[in-house]
């Protein structure tokens, strides 16, 4: 069907690239743009790396155990969604469409979803046999991915669905949060918690990648990409993709590309920032405040340095410190509730004159 | 006969005036066969929506340029009827959900679900996926954010989606590690110069330098205000005189009247006269955060250093919840408000001092 839809001009292009296959491979790459986070997503529970007792648990399961319901929670990019597909890959094989429901924010789950659809298909039976003949786990995985964002209403609804169908189905919730998730909830599951990637971790990773994908890239450069995802493989993965897609397959991935694409704010800019502060000089701060907004860099990353930086210093005493922390926090939180970046930065910018001042 | 600002928009990538070496990477992915999504953010005026219609031309060709309007329906699962006007051609679909405000979510889902889900059946099958502009993406609310994150990967395959934002700031990490982050920087007065002498020479006038370089520094670097400026003055009187007054826009000049009649008098009274001035603003259709921030910016002018941090950090309070409330007028007249209170007690605190 497809080549039919596809037929005329293109048509003929594609059976050219068949007779010169690997000549041409910049034509046959075009056919299938996998995204890296999905290309290098591991296959099987033992790539997974670190997050050493989801991993061991589910190895046992594999191995024939029973599988508890789970709850997994950490920072994106840990490979939680990764694990849990792995899993179920591994635990099921080719009949892993029909064992697995994967809800999603992106879908539609108020109160009526869980109601409906986890619900009839909880009810399901499974067998405990593949279809060709060898044997597989007799229940099925519901995935609620994202699952901070459920209602609590959702939640709820939950609850007895998730004993009364234990006999068949196993849930898998992912969340970012786990306080989001209500009580009872929580304690129908065995919580797992990822933490963020070590950064060896994922410089080995990343090295993988950029050999699989021949790129020209130096090692202190990689460094420097670990450093920005602070722990998110995908993160990473993905500021990589973009780097090179960004320079071509040529050219040399340079440090000022990274900072580029992961929208780190140059250290100049905090200098400025600090020195405008320093100077008692609210004309200074304003002016400095309305370039930077101009020149559209993003004003959470640069809270997100000068905390760095405010914890280091040692231009501060401690209470002093704790003042600005506190004020960093509050600003951070407007600016997410969209408040305007001018007025909060600001804001910040006089209460660290003021600590200024005082020393 | 249209405007310089539509009549000069660059239409190729090779003819952007400034951020060459931007526009030359830019070049080199759209020949690329991954096309990743884009997230194109910049201050308003920086030539964010000229970059996206040039990337378009380059991937599509000039059939792109073929624009028609059109009206999409959605239905919330509570039975509403929505409404939303895009404006899209043959290959890309260009749709701001924050006009539907809160249900922006459902507009969201739908409308990628169903791009994604019809193919691409173009005869020279150059592309294999379509384009979803979002425009103003830092309206959308939380769960539209959300909504977006999974659907983005799911529909890599036939649809990519370019945002654009004036600053990312309110957009979840987990969009933005998504997207290939495009930053956009306003032009450098200078450029805006060069540009407005470009245009004036191809309208066959001419402009002194010096009067360019006040256009640039009075238009904020924002090159549409600073290109309509021009033209506006050109219209009120050519040849340009070096001493030209140059029309600020008036709603600028009328903070600034209500500014001063804020910090000459604080009584019941001002403040009366001050709401009926915030009235006129918001009916006049100012975006609130215009208001407020040239607000405080023209309060705090003449105040002493130590009350400005005070009175900053007092507009943060109140600028935070105007976002949250949806009767702007209430936060606006309790930050007037709570600036007379203070300034008054200034006042009387410098006058005893002298005592």
């Amino acid at each position: 069907m497809e080549s039919f839809l596809k037929s005329g001009k293109l048509g003929s292009s594609t059976t050219k690239v068949d007779k010169s296959s690997h000549a041409n491979n910049e034509t046959s790459k075009k056919k299938r743009s996998v995204p890296w986070i999905e290309k290098y997503r591991p296959r099987t529970v033992s790539d997974i790396v670190e997050q050493n007792e989801a991993v061991q648990v589910l190895e046992q399961c594999i191995a024939g155990a029973d599988l508890p319901n789970l709850l997994f929670y950490g920072p994106p990019g840990t490979g939680k969604t990764s694990t849990v597909l792995a899993a179920a890959r591994q635990l099921f094989g080719d009949m892993y469409k029909d064992r697995i429901l994967e809800l999603n924010a992106s879908d539609e789950r108020g109160i009526q979803v869980i109601r409906d659809k986890v619900k009839t298909f909880a009810q399901l039976t499974a067998s405990a046999v593949r279809h060709d003949g060898k044997p597989c786990p007799p229940f099925k995985i519901i995935i609620l991915d994202e699952a901070d964002s459920l209602t609590n209403a959702a939640q709820a609804a939950l609850r007895r669905t998730m004993e009364k169908e234990s006999k068949t189905t196993r849930f898998c919730l992912i969340c970012n949060y786990v306080s989001r998730i209500i009580e009872p909830l929580t304690s129908r599951c065995t919580k797992f918690q990822f933490k963020p990637l070590d950064e060896s971790k994922i410089l080995e990773r990343l090295q993988h990648i950029a050999k699989e994908e021949s790129l020209q890239i130096d090692s202190d450069v990689l460094n420097a990409l670990v450093k920005t995802s602070g722990g998110d493989m995908r993160r990473a993965t993905t500021s990589l993709q973009s780097c090179s897609t960004l320079k071509g397959k040529d050219t040399t991935i340079s440090m000022q590309d990274v900072y580029e694409i992961t929208g780190v704010v140059p250290e100049q800019w905090i200098k400025n920032y600090l020195q405008a502060c320093k100077s008692n000089d609210y004309s200074k701060l304003e002016v400095f405040i309305e370039t930077f907004i101009l020149e559209a860099y993003t004003a959470s990353q640069i809270l997100k340095q000068m905390n760095e930086f405010i914890v280091n210093t040692d231009e501060f005493n401690d209470k002093q410190k704790a003042i600005i922390g506190e004020k960093l926090g509050t600003v951070s939180y407007r600016l997410q509730d969209g408040g305007s970046e001018y007025i909060q930065l600001l804001d910040l910018g006089c209460a660290i004159m003021i600590e200024y001042s005082k020393t | 006969m249209s405007l310089w600002v539509d009549k000069y928009r660059p239409k190729d990538l090779s003819k952007l005036d400034y951020h060459k070496e931007q526009a030359e990477n830019l070049k080199k992915l759209t020949h690329k066969g991954d096309f990743p999504h884009l997230l194109i953010y910049g201050p308003s005026g920086a030539g964010k929506k000229t970059r996206i219609m040039c990337i378009l031309k380059d991937l599509y060709g000039s059939g792109v340029e073929r624009l028609r309007m059109e009206q999409l329906n959605f239905t919330t699962p509570s039975k509403k009827k929505l409404e939303i006007m895009t404006v899209s051609s043959n290959y890309h679909i260009e749709i701001n959900p924050s006009d539907v405000g809160m249900y922006d979510r459902i507009v969201v889902m739908d409308l990628i679900k169903n791009v994604a889900q019809t193919q691409q059946l173009d005869v020279n099958g150059q592309r294999e996926f379509k384009i979803i502009v979002l425009t103003d993406v830092d309206n959308l609310t939380r769960d539209a954010q959300h909504a977006l994150r999974r659907t983005m990967e799911k529909y890599i395959a036939n649809c990519r989606l370019i945002l654009c934002a004036n600053s990312t700031s309110r957009l979840t990490p987990a969009i933005r590690s998504r997207c290939l982050g495009i930053r956009v920087a306003a032009p450098t007065v200078p450029e805006i110069c060069c540009i407005l002498q470009t245009i004036c020479k191809k309208e066959g006038l001419t402009i002194r330098s010096e009067f360019a370089q006040k256009i640039a520094e009075k238009s904020n670097r924002n090159l549409r205000r600073a290109i309509l400026m021009c033209e506006a003055c050109k219209v009120e009187q050519y040849p340009f005189a070096p001493n030209q007054n140059i029309a600020e826009p008036d709603w600028l000049m009328f903070i600034r009247a209500m500014a001063r009649k804020i910090s000459h008098e604080q009584s019941v009274n001002t403040l009366a006269s001050v709401r009926g001035d915030l009235y006129e603003l918001i009916i006049h259709g100012i975006p609130n955060n215009i208001i407020f921030q040239t607000m405080v910016s023209e309060l705090v002018k003449n105040c002493d250093i130590s009350l400005k941090a005070e009175i900053i950090s007092q507009a943060a309070l109140f600028e935070h919840r105007l976002q949250h409330g949806n009767k702007a007028i209430f936060h606006f007249e309790a930050f007037v408000a709570k600036f007379m209170c203070l300034y008054k007690r200034f006042l009387e605190d410098a006058v005893a001092d002298v005592f």
